[in-house]
């Protein structure tokens, strides 16, 4: 428990990083890019060793500063978030990697402001996940958000700025409602360390106070996920923001709302008050349902990849939400893993486009035609990045979405279960369509779209090979150690 | 009916903050002009905020500092201090960082209204919606 930094580390190398970036904004933009790296490197072998230390010895509880918890913040690191904060961490670094060529074309003005702000949102995002105090995670969720929405108002200059406002409004309200609900735990329980509450909690269970902290806190962090009828602000501001940002909000910024929700469940209101006292997890799984469904119809009506990938984000969000809220073991297995697995295909599609937009300038499926021959790696990346969402076997999708489908017939949930099969069948038909036009239309025969002597299509450079080429590789190493993963860290955390 | 009076004036500052949030809440949901949503936001955000206050406060009690803690002058040693005679910092303080967020919020939503602003030359949302759809066609 005691002895080890590097929880603090893993906050702290970004955010010194990010002030440093800033810093060097004015003075030298070239060493910006150096020391961005340098503190996702620290970052991830910070949470490289938090998770060994985790898998060897328990739940590391790190106090900032040395308070004592009820008092003071405490940083919380059980197997369930040691294994986000390590998706979290590798995605960034990852991206950073990926990003480079990109920002120096395309935001060659602003490269020291995008840094600094990218190097925030990290720190936001990693602190979101490390902490164990109800008030801090406020605190660094909106840290994250603001970040977030400097960082999509860098793109598209028509669109971003009215989408990033949206987001705006949206995300201060879901924080909003977050806040109050934090408000009556305190007002009912005196204090915000989440153990501590979840301690304090069981004895004022009937308390009409904390159903209102419990909805409030679960419509907030709803909003925040975009699950399905809060999720309108999400594909504008994820489809204008600029690629290197899009495809690292897209997958960490939902996913970790959806460990948040996890955790306000498991850790902080228990699974005893949620699934005994209150008579509302029906009624969310059919929600999520809805989501899968409503996700998969509007991505089937897209005609650009990144906006059909933001609605396949949606209907993802909607497999964790009904996994989590099934109130089975397996359901909650099949949700973390989920997490983990989509954080990294969301990942993947999203490199992939990046590679397809930095060639092309968009991604609009009528100037994918003859992409295969052109591109053939990104497209390798793009196709098993397909195949993970669709849930095809040896990729990481098929098993998380298995424990969904094993979970959802445990709970006689079967409409969820059908809205799972539903939904990878339209995702089989999204992913396909882009196949077809890709691998069989030619480019040669002169193709409808008023021939606008498009850039030439050429493999993407090396540097964003690389980082596709590891993700997709992980799509699989993931699938295949799914076994391990389960059995060594999310089963004993569920215990 | 007559009951409900004394709990509303038992606890006003509960109606009071419900009151301002619903005001902040319609503004961001019917006002047309971007200032005018961005401006029924912090009215949202100020109305949590003066949740947060009104719940530290106790009648007939001041701010926490104890006088002569640390045994100055009189001699008087180990006076006893009785916590109801102390209103409860700890939400003020979590304000000082909510007041915080709630500012960069506003910068940087402002920041983005300027933006939206340069495009297109208005700030009344359905004119934009209607620039977009021309840019479309």
């Amino acid at each position: 428990m005691t002895g080890t930094v590097y929880p603090a580390l893993l906050i702290i190398g970004p955010l010194l990083a990010a002030i440093l970036c800033s810093g060097f904004s004015w003075v030298e933009k070239r060493a910006c890019y150096p020391v961005a790296a340098a503190g996702l490197l620290l970052a991830a072998y910070s949470a490289f060793r938090v998770l060994m230390e985790v898998l060897a010895s328990g739940t590391i509880q790190y106090r900032m500063a040395g308070w004592p918890p009820p008092i003071g913040i405490e940083l919380r690191i059980d197997l369930m978030n040691a294994l986000v904060l390590m998706v979290v961490a590798c995605i960034a670094l990852v991206n950073l990697f990926a990003s480079h060529r990109f920002v120096s074309r395309d935001l060659a003005d602003r490269e020291g402001t995008f840094y600094a702000v990218y190097l925030m949102f990290v720190t936001g995002i990693l602190g979101v996940s490390a902490t164990g105090d109800l008030f801090n995670l406020y605190v660094l969720l909106e840290i994250t958000s603001l970040a977030s929405y400097a960082l999509i108002a860098m793109g598209d200059p028509d669109r971003s700025p009215l989408a990033s406002l949206n987001y705006v409004f949206i995300g201060v309200i879901g924080a909003s409602f977050y806040l109050l609900g934090v408000g009556y735990i305190y007002i009912m329980t005196g204090s915000l360390n989440m153990v501590d509450v979840a301690s304090l909690l069981p004895a004022i269970h009937d308390s009409s106070a904390i159903l209102i902290a419990f909805i409030f806190c679960m419509i907030g962090v709803w909003i925040k996920m975009a699950l399905f009828p809060l999720h309108v602000w999400l594909p504008n501001a994820y489809t204008y923001a600029p690629l290197p940002v899009s495809r690292v909000i897209a997958p960490l910024m939902t996913k970790v709302m959806v460990y948040v929700m996890i955790r306000l469940m498991l850790t902080v209101f228990g699974l005893d008050y949620i699934f005994e006292k209150l008579d509302i997890a029906q009624a969310v799984v059919w929600l999520a349902t809805a989501a899968i469904l409503a996700g998969g119809v509007m991505a089937l009506a897209q005609k650009d990849i990144k906006k059909m990938a933001t609605y396949i984000i949606v209907s993802e969000i909607g497999y964790m939400v009904g996994g989590a809220w099934l109130g089975n073991k397996t359901g909650m297995t099949g949700s973390i893993l989920h997490i983990l697995n989509d954080a990294v295909m969301t990942f993947a599609l999203f490199l992939a486009a990046g590679n397809i937009a930095f060639r092309l300038k968009n991604v609009h499926f009528s100037s994918l035609e003859g992409i295969f021959t052109k591109m053939p790696w990104t497209m390798t990346g793009f196709v098993l990045a397909g195949f993970s969402i669709i849930g095809v076997p040896p990729t990481c999708g098929f098993f998380s979405k298995w424990y969904l489908v094993i979970g959802g017939i445990e709970a006689g949930a079967y409409h969820f279960v059908a809205a799972l099969i539903i939904s990878s069948l339209i995702c089989a038909v999204l992913f396909f369509r882009i196949f077809e036009i890709g691998f069989f239309s030619d480019d040669s025969h002169g193709h409808g779209h008023g021939h606008s002597a498009g850039p030439e299509m050429a493999e993407a450079p090396i540097s964003m090979l690389i980082p596709l080429g590891i993700t997709s590789l992980f799509l699989i190493g993931l699938g295949l150690y799914s076994g391990v993963i389960v059995n060594r860290i999310i089963h004993p955390f569920l215990g | 009916m007559s009951d409900i009076i004394p709990l509303i004036v038992a606890k006003y500052n509960y109606w009071l903050y419900i009151i301002l949030m619903m005001i902040g809440l319609y503004a961001m949901i019917a006002k047309n002009n971007l200032v005018k949503k961005l401006v029924g936001m912090n009215i949202f955000q100020t109305a949590i905020i003066l949740f947060y206050v009104s719940i530290g406060y106790k009648t007939d009690a001041t701010i926490p500092i104890i006088k002569n803690a640390h045994g100055g002058g009189h001699g008087h040693a180990a006076q006893t201090i009785h916590a109801a005679d102390y209103i409860n910092p700890l939400p003020h303080v979590l304000m000082l960082t909510a007041i915080v967020v709630s500012v960069a919020t506003l910068g940087v939503a402002l920041a983005l209204a300027v933006k939206v602003y340069q495009r297109y030359q208005t700030l009344e949302e359905d004119e934009i919606r209607m620039r977009l759809t021309e840019n479309k066609s």
